[in-house]
């Protein structure tokens, strides 16, 4: 589709306005997609109802309680933990958290002194099977461009302050490798079971953009 | 290729602002191009490489005024 052009009216930008419902218009983009999808439905290479079962299972099945799962077995399981650094991909299969933009994953574990973050500054890399579709500020110019050159500015953003003497290592995702940081398990949660330790985790805590802390503290 | 999409280091973007909420899509038809470019890797009519490629093909200045899947769209 290039060499078009066509004027942006910006609708994504707005609160659901839903173009094209209630008999409103389609907007630019919704009209070239329906263009574009109708036309490989006719030639029979797509399937709608396809299309609808994709757009489920990463709306609604595949996200970032995946990951949490995996990260409160590795604060539970030092065997567990191991495999999982030594060859994440492999202990992710484990649960049967394989595929799609995950094919080769690489954990990185937060301590007292190094502090992990990931991001993708080319586009939009992250690892699909344990944290589901990025969020749009991950996706964003500003996150993009000042995760790499101010980490800690971005982290003040996000409410994280780290001590100064810890180390701060922003991976950059490829379409080839991507990262899942391990955080630290917090304090006084020793007599948690997984499943307990697995509700602590955010999907910022598995980015590198927030830290889990126990809420009995 | 450093093109408008190589965007580490840049400054000028302003703060990094999360949305509330955080809808996966914000609109039926971001849905439908995320879909099409998935089904179009899976049947093998694409790869990552090349719809990265294509994406990184939008003129600048479109490409930092549309959204992620604007992107996607014209790419597919």
């Amino acid at each position: 589709m290039s060499g078009h052009s066509h004027v942006h009216d910006h609708d994504h930008d707005h609160d659901h306005d839903h173009p094209g419902e209630h008999g409103a218009p389609l907007s630019g983009p919704a009209l070239r997609a329906k263009a574009l999808e109708s036309l490989l439905v006719e030639k029979g290479l797509v399937d709608p109802a396809a299309l609808d079962q994709l757009i489920d299972r990463y709306e609604t099945k595949v996200g970032p309680r995946n990951g949490a799962r995996v990260v409160a077995r590795a604060w539970t399981d030092p065997a567990f933990k191991r495999r999982l650094l030594e060859d994440t991909s492999a202990a992710m299969a484990e649960f049967g958290y394989t595929g799609r933009q995950g094919e080769n994953m690489v954990a990185v574990e937060n301590t007292l002194k190094v502090h992990n973050m990931i991001c993708c500054t080319l586009c939009s890399c992250y690892p699909w099977p344990v944290l589901g579709l990025p969020p749009v500020w991950y996706k964003s110019a500003p996150y993009r461009a000042r995760a790499v050159i101010d980490p800690r500015g971005v982290l003040k953003e996000f409410g994280v302050t780290l001590a100064d003497d810890v180390e701060i290592r922003v991976w950059d995702s490829t379409a080839e490798l991507r990262y899942l940081v391990l955080p630290m398990r917090p304090p006084g949660t020793e007599g948690m079971s997984e499943e307990q330790l697995a509700e602590l985790v955010s999907r910022d805590a598995m980015i590198g953009t927030g830290v889990v802390t126990n809420p009995a503290r | 290729m450093n093109g408008v999409h190589d965007l580490g280091g840049t400054h000028g973007f302003g703060p990094v602002e999360p949305e509330p909420n955080e809808p996966v899509f914000h609109a039926p038809w971001e849905r439908r191009v995320f879909a099409l470019n998935v089904i179009g890797g899976m049947l093998g009519k694409w790869n990552i490489d090349m719809s990265r490629y294509a994406r990184e093909q939008m003129p600048p200045v479109e490409y930092l005024s549309t959204s992620y899947y604007e992107h996607w769209l014209y790419g597919l």
